[in-house]
């Protein structure tokens, strides 16, 4: 059973018979301490394991069902109580739609990754530069980038400035409303995550064979079709692990909008308003609840992805 | 021809657009840092330079008013302890699975698959509660625990790179009487390296930035990491956009000169980190 499991994961496994039959050939005693062996390994990092990932998720589930606020010891059954409160209490539910202007600028961060990707990936010069320059910004601290964007979107500061040194004078508050503050947020998301896909995309295009592209060269390609017929299909893993990426942090954005706005003017998203409920009114039943929502539908994502785009190189050990 | 030419030309116009919208409002940000209270004051505008470049008592208050010195006292504690563990944890979580065939191993295997599915920031309403009952919140040891435990794509870059180290190479050890322990610590362990390495850039990096575990769970000010500290410059320096600016810029310095130095290594660690 195992071994099947190894031979499909390894495209080449040169070794991999060693196991089972060392383990079989091997004397009574020995093959009892080979037995515990691997446990004593794993002891510390199953504990961690199921006490840091495992534990909360299930106690988690627990809570949502009952009326506890965190810290008194009683605690009420309160059935689906928790879940129809969200469901029917449209304010709760609202900060999804938030999650549409992340999800609208992970379209505009993976486009322009993927043409920068593209661009880069031929003869350009300072290609270096420009590579890590693209790629910087994800590297930066988060509060860092808030505070550097408060300051760009402020009143009199970098984004109004340039804009009266092009000519075009204004006073716009660009946190002010609702609309205005979710683009910027969103925009400075973009800002900030470009780098990662844009490295993606570039290690994927580089590890199709130069030969490929000579071939079209000779046979006349342009380099559209270039693209579209030689760089496309050979970074559709990549291009599909970005989509699920981006689709869950949509859904889980919160630092950015945290450190900024504080989930001021419309921007608070469900992270915020799950941490707010949880640690500022000790709702820990309501907000396991929309924590356990959360969870589902990241899941129900990442479970469609791998229908829709079946991993090509399903290398689960 | 002159087609290609309009082309070229318009890859490097967007090239350098894409450069001015990345650095600008950096740039920006560590020009304010220069100037001094009056100059800010004056508003003589965001991209006006300032009138003494080499002002730099913005970073002075920064470092002492902020206590930036005991914000990266701690976050060094934090990241030495927690990548060390991360280490250990991933790599012998690695060498069981991957050397040995055990019962209920595919049980163990799915068990740390499945964890990578689920999105950290969603269990903290629980995960608070565990953290909370070993004593560890307002402790160090709250995110060292957390960084090390719920690591799921370490043990991935681990786990990829162990399986291309021969097992011919445990057998020979073996041979001459070294017990599992021996061969992990004497043969697998130093033929990692290359992970090793990778795993050092990617999670230190992640661990110097990260804002939620720390903030959640180390309200203390004196607790406080590069994140939480520089976060809470926003509430005494309000409207000091210069000292601001100047605790910004000193947190950026130390990832720009990491970068600069170890370019080629985060390239590669960051794209082995998400592909896994």
């Amino acid at each position: 059973m195992t071994d099947t499991t190894r031979k499909s994961a390894r495209p080449v496994p040169p070794a991999a018979p060693a196991g089972p039959e060392r383990a079989a050939a091997a004397p009574r005693r020995t093959r009892l301490t080979r037995g515990l062996t691997p446990w004593l390994f794993l002891i510390a990092p199953l504990a961690l394991l199921l006490t840091f990932t495992y534990a909360p998720i299930a106690n988690m589930i627990a809570y949502s069902f009952t009326d506890w606020d965190g810290v008194s010891p009683e605690l009420n059954w309160t059935g689906t109580g928790n879940y129809t409160e969200l469901l029917t209490r449209s304010e709760l539910f609202e900060v999804f739609f938030v999650s549409g202007y992340y999800l609208a600028a992970s379209v505009v961060q993976i486009v322009a990754a993927l043409y920068f990707a593209t661009i880069l990936s031929f003869d350009v010069r300072f290609r270096n530069f420009f590579k890590g320059v693209l790629f910087f910004p994800y590297l930066i601290n988060g509060v860092a980038i808030g505070f550097v964007f408060l300051y760009f979107f402020q009143d009199g500061g970098t984004l109004d400035s340039v804009l009266s040194l092009l000519g075009v004078g204004t006073d716009h508050a660009w946190l002010g409303t609702p609309f205005s503050a979710n683009t910027s947020l969103a925009g400075v998301s973009v800002w900030r995550y470009t780098g990662l896909n844009f490295v993606l995309f570039l290690g994927a295009i580089q590890s199709i064979p130069g030969e490929l592209y000579e071939a079209a060269e000779i046979d006349g390609a342009s380099r559209w079709h270039q693209f579209r017929y030689i760089i496309a299909p050979g970074i559709r893993p990549v291009l599909s692990l970005s989509v699920i990426l981006s689709v869950s942090g949509s859904l889980s954005v919160f630092e950015i909008p945290y450190i900024m706005t504080g989930g001021a003017t419309g921007t608070e998203t469900f992270v915020i308003q799950t941490v707010k409920l949880a640690f500022q009114f000790n709702k820990t039943g309501l907000a396991s609840a929309a924590a356990v929502v959360l969870l589902l539908i990241v899941l129900a994502v990442t479970w469609v992805q791998r229908r829709v785009v079946p991993d090509e190189k399903v290398d689960l050990v | 021809m002159t087609r290609r030419t309009v082309a070229r030309t318009l890859v490097y116009v967007s090239l350098i657009l894409a450069t001015l919208v990345v650095l600008l409002p950096l740039t920006v940000v560590f020009l304010t840092s220069l100037k001094s209270s009056e100059e800010m004051a004056n508003g003589s505008g965001a991209l006006a330079l300032p009138d003494d470049p080499l002002n730099l008592g913005n970073y002075v208050t920064a470092f002492r008013d902020g206590q930036m010195l005991s914000a990266f006292g701690n976050t060094a504690i934090i990241l030495v302890v927690a990548v060390g563990g991360t280490i250990l944890i991933g790599s012998m979580t690695a060498y069981a699975i991957d050397r040995f065939r055990f019962r209920f191993r595919k049980l163990v295997v799915v068990l740390f698959l499945l964890a990578a599915l689920v999105p950290g920031v969603t269990t903290q309403v629980a995960t608070f509660q565990i953290v909370n009952s070993f004593g560890m919140f307002d402790s160090l040891w709250a995110p060292i625990a957390l960084y090390m435990g719920t690591d799921i794509v370490s043990i991935y870059i681990f786990l990829q790179f162990i399986r291309s180290i021969p097992v011919s190479l445990d057998e020979a050890a073996r041979l001459d009487g070294a017990g599992a322990f021996t061969v992990y610590r004497k043969v697998i362990f130093p033929l990692l390296k290359p992970a090793i390495a990778t795993v050092v850039i990617v999670k230190g990096i992640n661990v110097y930035n990260d804002f939620y575990i720390p903030f959640l769970y180390m309200p203390s000010e004196d607790l406080g990491v590069i994140s939480t500290s520089l976060f809470r410059f926003k509430g005494p320096f309000g409207a000091h956009w210069e000292t601001i600016s100047a605790g910004a810029v000193l947190v950026i310095l130390p990832t720009l000169l990491v970068f600069l130095f170890l370019q080629r290594f985060i390239y590669n660690g960051f794209m082995r980190g998400a592909t896994k």
